[in-house]
């Protein structure tokens, strides 16, 4: 399914992505999703892409994770890294168990037993789930069944992690929980992340670099660093000001389409 | 980075484990077990009491002369001598051996042919609308062709419940693999379940509660299809209940005719009830159980 484009000869926990086009449909129903975009995400580097409805966030990290082949352009990932990918929703399996449920990547890895059972105890701990391993997904709240889902992705073992708004459905309180949270795992596991989000003052807490994207076709208009040291808080004011200047580059892209 | 994170954990674990507390506190709670099934089982038992009054009822209008309609008394005092009766057990062991044989064969078809049409664009385009039509065929309409073709025998017995059965277990799994929630199978897709594995791990489970309520359908059709089947194709050598009922009408044996009713009602009964509690453990794995537990 993985695109003949993507390669891997970048560096481990690196994403190289030279003039990705993606269109969808074909002659006059083609839709250009994706124009020439071109990015480069260092090892251990936190990136938040952000851009308003039709920006085609989703569609980038798809095409990342192989889910979805590119139309142009090429990838590039470190040698055999598989990025983990994190949704909106849990998507959780519901006829398992949360252990059962972060066990699935390694028992399609063909960990042995006592192995793959020392791993989801470990990853259950690293997300503050450790007696909730023989609960069902519906039995948690949203926060943690997002806490399951995201244990479940780092037992990949890989060092690139893709975000698809995972906190997007969360209220406030339990995002920044979360947030600190990631941080933290992110640091201790040196990742790197492609963290897709619409919420400004998320990107700005969370990011090493965020890249504005533009709607209808998707391409890279603007990208910041965020020196801010951290840990951060979403409610400081550092934070509020690089929201403040993401925002209005958004809302002039946003603007351009109502004329 | 590490060491700047470590002052703010400690913080941050107790208002984790806080917050988790707070959103699931009151989950689970209900009432009783034994109080559950009380009250799942009263209005059951009320409405068979009704059943039974409304059937002595009739009976004490004097409609129909007790040879023909005899009254409850009489039907259970018979049911009694029957259940203890060497016939009904022999006659069970043959209705309930054609109904294994047959509905099992009507899985194996059902499965594979459910799974074929899910898949092939083709086939579902030639066999999709079939399996529904064939589903609407009364399973009697079949037992001329089948005497002609199997003449009175097993065979067409069989023949007529695995076509009968087979056209719900597809459906059940077509309608199953089509509603797989496509989150689901990216998912299982990025944690490396391919081919076989996304099968096994994501699509075969998802599937699952569609393909148990096909069964629980299939089963129907397969045992009114095999009821169907013993009135029409009789062997004399092999007395099923069908049989049985056939022969009751035909001696005017009115409380036994009724008394073998009640042991067919019966046993689809329990079978459908065993193919309701397997869904019902299903839904109640998936957390869509309703309030009522339903």
């Amino acid at each position: 399914m993985t695109a003949t484009t993507t390669t891997s000869r970048g560096a481990t926990g690196s994403v190289a992505l030279q003039g990705v086009t993606k269109v969808y449909g074909h002659g006059d129903n083609a839709v250009l999703a994706l124009d020439g975009v071109s990015l480069d995400v260092a090892p251990g580097e936190f990136v938040c892409l952000v851009g308003a409805s039709g920006c085609g966030k989703s569609t980038l990290l798809n095409l990342v994770a192989g889910l979805d082949r590119l139309s142009g352009g090429r990838i590039e990932l470190g040698d055999g890294v598989n990025p983990g990918l994190m949704f909106q929703e849990p998507a959780l399996f519901p006829w398992l168990t949360v252990d059962a449920n972060v066990e699935v990547p390694l028992k399609l890895r063909g960990l042995p037993r006592p192995e793959r059972r020392a791993k989801v105890a470990e990853l259950l701990r690293t997300v503050h789930l450790a007696d909730f391993g023989r609960k069902r997904p519906h039995q948690l709240s949203g926060g943690m069944r997002q806490r399951v889902a995201l244990a479940r992705t780092l037992a990949l073992d890989t060092p690139v992690l893709l975000m698809d708004e995972p906190f997007g459905a969360l209220d406030a309180m339990t995002r920044d929980i979360l947030h600190d949270e990631l941080e933290r795992i992110w640091s201790e596991r040196q990742l790197s992340v492609l963290f897709v989000t619409h919420n400004v003052r998320e990107a700005a807490r969370l990011a090493d670099r965020i890249i504005l994207l533009s709607s209808r076709p998707g391409r890279i208009i603007w990208s910041t660093r965020v020196d801010v040291p951290r840990p951060r808080r979403i409610d400081s004011p550092e934070i509020a000001s690089i929201a403040a200047e993401v925002t209005d580059r958004l809302r002039t892209e946003v603007g351009r389409h109502g004329q | 980075m590490a060491s700047d994170t470590l002052a703010g954990i400690p913080r941050t674990d107790a208002e984790i484990s806080g917050l988790d507390a707070l959103e699931i506190a009151g989950r689970e709670k209900g009432p009783s077990r034994l109080r559950r099934t009380w009250s799942a089982t009263w209005p059951k038992l009320a409405a068979l009491a009704l059943a039974i009054g409304i059937w002595q009822a009739v009976v004490w209008t004097g409609w129909k002369d007790p040879w023909a309609l005899p009254g409850p008394a009489v039907v259970f005092a018979d049911l009694g001598h029957y259940l203890v009766s060497p016939a009904l057990w022999d006659g069970l062991a043959t209705t309930a051996r054609r109904a294994a044989v047959g509905f099992a064969a009507a899985v194996a078809v059902g499965l594979l042919l459910g799974l074929a049409v899910a898949r092939v664009k083709v086939l579902r385009a030639a066999l999709g609308s079939m399996i529904t039509a064939l589903q609407t065929m009364p399973s009697i309409a079949w037992f001329p062709l089948a005497i002609l073709l199997f003449q009175l025998s097993e065979q067409a017995i069989f023949f007529v419940v695995v076509l009968g059965a087979a056209p719900s277990v597809a459906n059940g799994v077509i309608h199953g693999v089509d509603y797989v929630p496509p989150l689901l199978v990216r998912a299982g897709r990025n944690l490396g379940a391919r081919g076989l594995g996304l099968y096994r791990y994501v699509i075969a489970p998802a599937a699952l509660p569609a393909i148990v309520a096909g069964l629980k359908q299939g089963w129907a059709f397969a045992w009114r299809s095999l009821m169907a089947g013993e009135l029409l194709v009789v062997i004399a050598t092999r007395t099923s209940i069908g049989a049985q009922l056939t022969y009751a009408r035909e001696l005017n044996e009115a409380p036994r005719l009724m008394a073998i009713m009640i042991v067919i009602l019966v046993v689809g009964l329990l079978v459908d009830s065993a193919f309701g509690a397997a869904d019902k453990a299903i839904r109640r794995r998936w957390g869509v159980l309703d309030q009522a537990g339903n």
